[in-house]
């Protein structure tokens, strides 16, 4: 982002300055009508233009490219003082990349709240998301309705949660902290209210503590919850909510 | 042949009107509605509400008088020859149905502006509800009903909004025509848009619809019959770039006047040449996403329910194929009414006119290959990003050449500053910023913080408010006074600009930042500590709609308080339209002009003038 508002910035004000220029030295100053200098182009002119602004672009997505592909995504959005993850990037649905280090946390969306399950941690169902620092962590993003956005901002991460679809993202949280979790897809009259400010990423001993915590609080309901599946198909969708 | 002589004198004594076609309308809508829920396989009356629409809709048509000439055809009638099936004269052929390029082209500019009044009014609304960052003025229910209707009404009128006041109007006029090679189509591509924007707005009797104008399926298959109306009625938006499409295409290619060769053709009819090729070619996968959404909602196929076998990506990929070519269809024209005013107030040619085309088809052609970057975390192949985000990022260089060849008319010209031309420059500007702030959005990294946040919804309200509504009110300043014959006071025009240009970005540019601070779209609740920012948005909101106030009554005060009549050619332009009368003759050319020179030539030692008139030149100097 700051790469581009370097490029952008002076293409910005260079274009402003023409724009204005031309309004203050080209203005007609007489009362009468004049016909300016019948130039109908300059062929080095636009052949420079077109080059230079193809330069520019292609530069942009090979940074681009090069951004995805070394998984540095966070630095790159930047978030400015407020990141506290380094994300990998999204890897999309059935393509479980990562070795197995990778704590992995199952993003359940539905209208109109999240809920998250800890497959390594016997698939528990927490309301909030905790993750340990320095850990990498592998997200499967799905939803039990409609079309949902998982979207942690201090984290990096946006991805949509789709009905029968397991969206995977990777992100590494670096900084002990909290953060928010919303939705950002349209998804009914309580969008707005899709959110939960109780996201923290935590030391491990503390994770350990609050996960076996967790455990302990929903062992109950645990046996009533579906076993853990890339992606669940509850009920028929009703029509007229 | 006593019947047929009986039948065709009845047909000729029913008038053929607005208010025949809502008598048809109504009655037709019950009667749809009672078939649709007799054989519908549900009890929820979608069935009944989307045959009872196209029912109604059909019907008005009928009433306005769409089939009698089939009819009469089929039976063998007698027929009046096409320019004068009805009278072309007094207010009443604003409400009839006319054939005459002209007055469908008057039309459709006030159906749009009223259309305007009230998406401009929903996002009063909607500013208002977010003066408070819980939902405690307007309730989630109704604020999103609110973000429903105005978004889907915007880009209804988005749709049109130059290509059908001013590409009707003007296209036959600039290329020396006497017509559209397709009137009646172009009747219909009018006629169907009321009808959709009353259906559209019919959505707040069933409470709306909570999708936005994406629609995405499943909750738009889970909504009430509110979404019946988006259906049918972005249908009918589809009919209408269609039609309206063909017949640009159609008219452009075979009716240009002796001597109007490609390299004379204005750039604004190129601008419409392009904008009509992505409207023939994007809305009927629009057409096919909306039919496959009736049908899950109807009779209970599954296109877009992974529960059952279809996908909701199905969706956003046809939604999306159609969704960025249609928003090209949205600036390629305000980019030819940019490059076709700037060398007439410039007094010089415009600078690189074949670049410009080039531009403008470059623009044309790449926006087929950039949908997915609408769905970068939607999950969905994410090998391809790369590609898309390549894709996007080459359109910005047909897009710099409409700079380049607007900057380079302005270069030592003699400006003429007029009301038009300011608003040619806020154009400029404003499309810079909405131009650059898509390059943002293009790279994938970026995107997955901005993504649905305020900074999409500002940068594509930079683009097509601060970009096609400021292009549309150069085009109503410019233009107006050839077609209802009165010049808008420029005094007021120019507090008018000074005023909107200022309140848009005022508007517009705090959401910028409010996008990057992480609010997201089309939320009724949000952070407290962003409340102030989005009161000053509010604020500055109210200021921009008084603005449009504002020129809404310079067009009441210029068209009935004043009564001096516009000259034919108040701005000294060279191009074809100007060397008409005003107000134009029912025929446009007493006989077709032979074009001799560019539109353009401003300043050439022997410019000739445009065209021949075959020696009817000394009646353009009449008022």
């Amino acid at each position: 982002m700051t790469l581009m508002t370097a490029m952008a910035t002076p293409v910005f004000i260079g274009v402003v300055m023409m724009i204005i220029y031309s309004a203050i030295y080209f203005r007609r100053t007489g009362p009468e009508l004049v016909d300016g200098p019948p130039m109908l182009g300059n062929t080095p002119v636009q052949v420079a233009w077109i080059g230079i602004s193809a330069i520019m672009v292609l530069f942009l997505a090979v940074v681009g490219i090069a951004t995805l592909a070394s998984s540095n995504v966070a630095q790159a959005v930047g978030a400015p003082g407020r990141s506290i993850g380094q994300s990998g990037g999204q890897t999309g649905s059935g393509t479980a990349g990562g070795s197995g280090s990778e704590l992995q946390v199952q993003v359940i969306a539905q209208q109109w709240y999240f809920t998250y399950r800890y497959q390594d941690y016997g698939g528990v169902e927490t309301t909030h998301l905790y993750l340990p620092v320095n850990r990498p962590v592998e997200l499967h993003v799905t939803s039990l309705d409609i079309i949902h956005s998982f979207w942690a901002y201090q984290l990096g991460v946006k991805a949509d949660a789709n009905p029968g679809v397991d969206n995977i993202f990777h992100v590494t949280p670096q900084k002990t902290g909290s953060f928010q979790v919303r939705c950002a897809e349209l998804c009914g009259i309580w969008h707005g209210e899709m959110a939960d400010s109780q996201g923290r990423v935590v030391s491990q001993s503390d994770f350990d503590t609050w996960i076996a915590q967790q455990q302990k609080d929903y062992a109950a309901i645990q046996k009533a919850v579906p076993s853990y599946a890339p992606h669940y198909f509850p009920l028929p969708l009703t029509k007229g909510s | 042949m006593v019947t047929a002589d009986f039948l065709s004198e009845r047909r000729m004594t029913i008038p053929n009107n607005l208010v025949t076609a809502i008598l048809f309308a109504i009655p037709a809508y019950f009667a749809g509605v009672w078939l649709g829920n007799l054989f519908g396989l549900n009890d929820d009356q979608n069935t009944g509400v989307i045959i009872g629409y196209f029912f109604a809709t059909g019907a008005f048509l009928i009433g306005l008088g769409f089939l009698n000439y089939p009819l009469a055809r089929l039976m063998g009638w007698p027929v009046a020859p096409v320019a004068t099936t009805e009278p072309n004269v007094g207010v009443g052929r604003f409400f009839r149905l006319s054939l005459d390029h002209k007055v469908i082209g008057m039309q459709y500019l006030i159906t749009i502006l009223v259309m305007l009044l009230f998406g401009g009014i929903g996002a009063m609304a909607i500013r208002t509800s977010l003066l408070s960052p819980n939902s405690s003025i307007t309730p989630p229910g109704q604020y999103i009903m609110l973000i429903g209707l105005h978004s889907v009404m915007m880009i209804f009128i988005t749709s049109a909004v130059i290509v059908g006041p001013f590409g009707n109007y003007l296209v036959p006029l600039m290329i020396g025509a006497r017509r559209m090679a397709f009137p009646r189509l172009e009747a219909l591509s009018f006629w169907v848009v009321p009808p959709a924007a009353v259906i559209l707005a019919a959505a707040v009797f069933w409470g709306g619809f909570p999708t936005g104008w994406t629609g995405y399926p499943p909750l738009s298959e889970q909504a009430g019959q509110g979404m019946d109306s988006y259906i049918v009625g972005f249908t009918l938006i589809a009919i209408a770039l269609v039609t309206s499409g063909i017949n640009m295409l159609a008219t452009i290619i075979t009716l240009r006047a002796p001597g109007m060769t490609w390299t004379r053709l204005p750039i604004f009819v190129w601008g419409i040449f392009t904008t009509s090729i992505l409207g023939m070619l994007a809305a009927p996968f629009l057409a096919v996403a909306l039919f496959q959404l009736a049908l899950d909602r109807t009779v209970l196929t599954s296109f877009f329910l992974a529960s059952n076998g279809g996908s909701n990506y199905l969706w956003q990929n046809l939604f999306w194929f159609f969704g960025h070519p249609e928003v090209y269809i949205f600036i390629l024209p305000a980019f030819g009414i940019i490059m076709e005013l700037v060398p007439h107030f410039a007094r010089k040619p415009l600078w690189g006119y074949r670049t410009g085309v080039v531009g403008l088809f470059g623009v044309a052609l790449l926006s087929w290959f950039v949908w997915q970057h609408h769905l970068f975390v939607s999950g969905i192949a994410p090998v391809l990003r790369p590609f898309y985000m390549l894709s996007t990022e080459l359109i910005s260089i047909p897009t710099g050449i409409i700079f380049l060849v607007t900057l380079g008319t302005l270069w030592r010209a003699r400006v003429w500053f007029t009301v038009p031309m300011l608003f040619c420059m806020g154009f400029l500007f404003n499309f810079l910023i909405g131009g650059i702030s898509g390059v943002y959005l293009s790279d994938v990294p970026t995107d997955v913080t901005l993504h649905g946040s305020y900074f999409s919804m500002a940068h594509f309200h930079y683009t097509i408010m601060g970009g096609e509504i400021f292009a549309l009110m150069a085009a109503c300043y410019y233009w107006l006074p050839k077609m209802v014959g009165k010049m808008l006071s420029p005094t007021i025009g120019r507090i008018h600009f000074w005023w909107m240009f200022l309140a848009f970005n005022s508007t517009f540019f705090p959401l910028f930042i409010i996008g990057i601070l992480d609010m997201p779209r089309r939320v009724s609740a949000y952070d407290p500590a962003l409340q102030a920012l989005n009161t000053w948005v509010t604020v500055s909101s109210y200021f921009l709609f008084g603005s449009m106030i504002l020129f809404a009554a310079n067009v009441v005060y210029s068209l009935f308080f004043v009564s001096r009549l516009a000259i034919a050619n108040p701005w000294h332009a060279r191009s074809l339209e100007w060397q008409v009368p005003t107000p134009v003759p029912e025929h446009n050319f007493e006989r077709v002009p032979l074009i001799v020179a560019g539109p353009y030539d401003y300043g050439l030692p022997n410019a000739r003038p445009v065209a021949d008139f075959g020696g009817l030149v000394g009646a353009t100097s009449g008022g």
